[in-house]
């Protein structure tokens, strides 16, 4: 059984089908990237996936449940037990710490653990910023700040909906590398980007147009290889500062 | 967590904060300011209404049903009395406690030197009794006619002037006599004759102006009337009459018999009326219509407007703060989404933002209630000249209204609230 499929998703807004028939399957600790034009229904893929919205027609099985026709209630608990998204705009409340940021997530979720929200900083390479408001981050420094709250709660499926698009290829970089690292660990990832230096590390990339699935395009040459050693990586983004 | 969150919000929108608890402020110090008026005013109005003059008269039955059958007024002498030993009774009667003020009256008529007659009363000034109840109280037309101007010399001081032979004369008298404060009258009454030093003169503005006044015993000595009294004039504290207090006043057979204690134990002015009549022998006590009807009048229409005033301004209120929430709201709509996204239910987020608005409503409204306290004050002293006293009732109630003002204004921003999807707020970047 797959982890996630869908099966003929429709998304209409009165004449607009955002999406039109689309159905895939993604495999659990695949990486998984969509491409696809501006308005081509990436993050309204994305948002039903999530458990943020519902389709018009068709079945969306996670872990073998439709979540179709769940109530937002039950969405919020799928959300919070097997999903962890990450936001083109971050999206950190800008009057917690970056280590309370993290808590956050532990905090609607389960109880907050320091320790452990400390740790999940530690993995994106963000110890020493634990104490720091989103303000006094960087850009990049701020979606490693996600990623980790985005793993904090141990999620099936990461969701990253243009998660390098506010970044400069440095921290694009950095970003990327997390998932690979990710990957490694086993957790799922679907990635939305406009940039194909991005989704091309993926093992699959899936092509949207005008609401349908255009293209599947395997990557061949996957390798699951890190593309640099993290010690490069971190090196990389200190003098990028 | 929650706390470290709470803090957040209240240290970064402190100003829109400010502005509720100010809103909530504003609303509470006017409810409490009505509230503790609106509790207070029944015995302050009554008070102020007390002033214009005794609410209950008492005259012997002979010259009642005289009165009844020839329509006068406050005819002459008729040779009936009523007796001036069982006055203190009065204190004694069921509501002896809204007995505020009573004096005793009794008209004798005087010749002056040159022939003149005079019409002299004796009363009551300050006339100081210590009643069986271990009480004691000062009672007299001193405060009875509390609308007598003095216009020279002073207010007849019987307690210290004990069996001193001294008066106070109606202004129009003074004139036509020509004479002032510190003169002497030579009054002859029918038993005996007496000088009479002036103390004061007064302007009462009616028939009192051209009478003389004089200490109850020295007038009674005038008339060899020792112990006898024509009518009192009492100053109750009463509840608006109502049908049953008509009903009852007009045929007591008329009601059953639990009616009839309800309005006994009712300090109805015709309940308190029966309960003098009770006390004094032969005698007739009948509420003074007008002033009673007019005092349940203009007290149910202060309430009436401090009610409204009250809902009015905390409408107000509740207005200001739904919009003020609202807009708090709106401007976390963002992070209110990111919560949702990262898992927080309805509920969670519901009572963050409702117990940071309650954290500010408690504080604008302690401020509130302390302000609305030191508003009724202003209000105690211009309109009732006095201080308002602190009823304890009005802290839960104002309590109970500030809850009930700030879940009203809370309502859209929270129903906004639910509606929130995180999908619409988050992905600006569609
Ligand atoms: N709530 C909505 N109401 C009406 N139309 C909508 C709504 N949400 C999305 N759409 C439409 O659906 C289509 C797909 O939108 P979607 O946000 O999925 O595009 P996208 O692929 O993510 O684009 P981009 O790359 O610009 O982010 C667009 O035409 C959009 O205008
Ligand atoms: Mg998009």
């Amino acid at each position: 059984m797959s982890l996630l499929e869908l099966r003929n998703i429709y998304k209409i807004y009165g004449e607009l089908h955002a999406l039109d028939d689309v159905s895939l399957k993604v495999e659990k600790g695949e990486w998984v990237s969509i491409m696809g034009p501006s308005g081509s229904g990436k993050s309204t893929m994305m948002n039903i996936i999530g458990c943020m919205d519902k389709p018009s027609k068709g079945e969306v099985l996670l872990d073998g449940v439709d979540i179709s026709k769940e109530s937002s209630r039950n969405l919020t608990t799928i959300r919070r037990d097997k999903i962890g998204l990450i936001f083109q705009q971050f999206h950190l409340v800008n009057y917690l710490t970056a280590v309370e940021n993290v808590m956050l997530a532990q905090y609607y979720h389960s109880i907050p653990d320091e320790k452990e929200a400390l740790e999940a900083l530690d993995r994106v390479g963000l110890a020493d910023r634990a104490k720091h408001l989103p303000s006094q981050l960087s850009g990049g420094e701020q979606q490693r700040v996600c990623v980790a709250r985005a793993l904090i709660n141990y999620p099936e499926i990461i969701l990253a909906d243009e998660p390098t698009g506010n970044l400069d290829e440095a921290n694009e970089e950095i970003v990327v590398d997390l998932f690979h690292k990710l990957h490694n660990e086993g957790t799922t990832l679907i990635v939305v980007t406009h940039d194909p230096e991005v989704a091309e590390v993926a093992q699959r990339t899936l092509v949207l147009r005008s609401g349908r699935l255009a293209k599947e395009i395997v990557n061949k040459n996957f390798t699951g290889k890190i593309h640099f050693d993290e010690g490069d990586a971190f090196r990389k983004e200190e003098i990028h500062e | 967590m929650f706390g470290r969150m709470i803090r957040g919000t209240l240290l970064r929108q402190w100003k829109k904060m400010l502005m509720i608890a100010f809103t909530i402020a504003l609303g509470a110090s006017l409810a409490s300011a009505m509230l503790s008026v609106m509790l207070d005013v029944e015995d302050k109005v009554n008070q102020e209404l007390k002033t214009y003059g005794a609410n209950i008269t008492v005259v012997p039955k002979s010259a009642s049903v005289l009165n009844d059958i020839y329509e006068v007024e406050g005819g002459e002498t008729t040779g009936a009395y009523l007796r001036e030993d069982e006055l203190g009774k009065i204190k004694t009667i069921f509501w002896a406690f809204n007995i505020v003020d009573y004096a005793p009256f009794v008209n004798v008529k005087g010749t002056l030197e040159d022939g003149t007659d005079v019409s002299v009363v004796g009363s009551w000034f300050n006339h100081h009794m210590e009643l069986p109840t271990g009480e004691e109280l000062d009672a007299g037309i001193a405060s009875l006619r509390s609308w007598w101007e003095i216009e020279s010399g002073e207010w007849l001081d019987e307690q210290s002037n004990e069996n001193a032979q001294i008066a106070m004369i109606g202004t129009s008298l003074a004139q036509k006599l020509g004479v002032s404060v510190g003169d002497t009258l030579h009054i002859k009454g029918s038993a005996s004759d007496g000088d009479f030093h002036i103390t004061g003169i007064f302007d009462a503005g009616g028939d009192e102006d051209d009478q003389i006044f004089v200490p109850l015993n020295t007038a009674q000595a005038l008339a060899n009337l020792d112990g006898c009294i024509d009518s009192i004039e009492v100053s109750a504290l009463t509840t608006p009459e109502n049908e049953l207090a008509i009903k009852v006043a007009q045929d007591p057979s008329s009601v059953t018999v639990s009616q009839y204690e309800l309005w006994y134990c009712t300090a109805y002015a015709s309940s308190i009326c029966y309960q003098i009549q009770e006390v004094i022998t032969d005698s007739v006590a009948s509420p003074v219509r007008q002033v009673a009807d007019s005092e349940g009048a203009i007290l149910e229409k202060t309430k009436l407007l401090m009610i409204l005033i009250t809902i009015l301004s905390l409408i107000g209120a509740a207005l200001g703060i739904c919009n003020l929430v609202t807009a708090s709201v709106m401007e976390r709509s963002s992070e209110i989404g990111l919560m949702k996204a990262i898992g927080a239910q309805n509920g969670a987020i519901s009572g963050l933002v409702l117990t940071e608005i309650f954290i500010t409503a408690i504080f604008g409204g302690v401020i509130g209630f302390f302000a609305g306290f030191g508003f009724a004050q202003i209000i105690g002293q211009t309109v009732f000249n006095s201080a308002i006293t602190l009823k304890p009732m009005v802290i839960p109630i104002v309590s109970i209204l500030v809850v009930l003002v700030t879940l009203a204004g809370s309502i859209p921003a929270i129903r906004m609230l639910l509606r929130l999807r995180p999908a619409e707020v988050l992905h600006g970047g569609r």
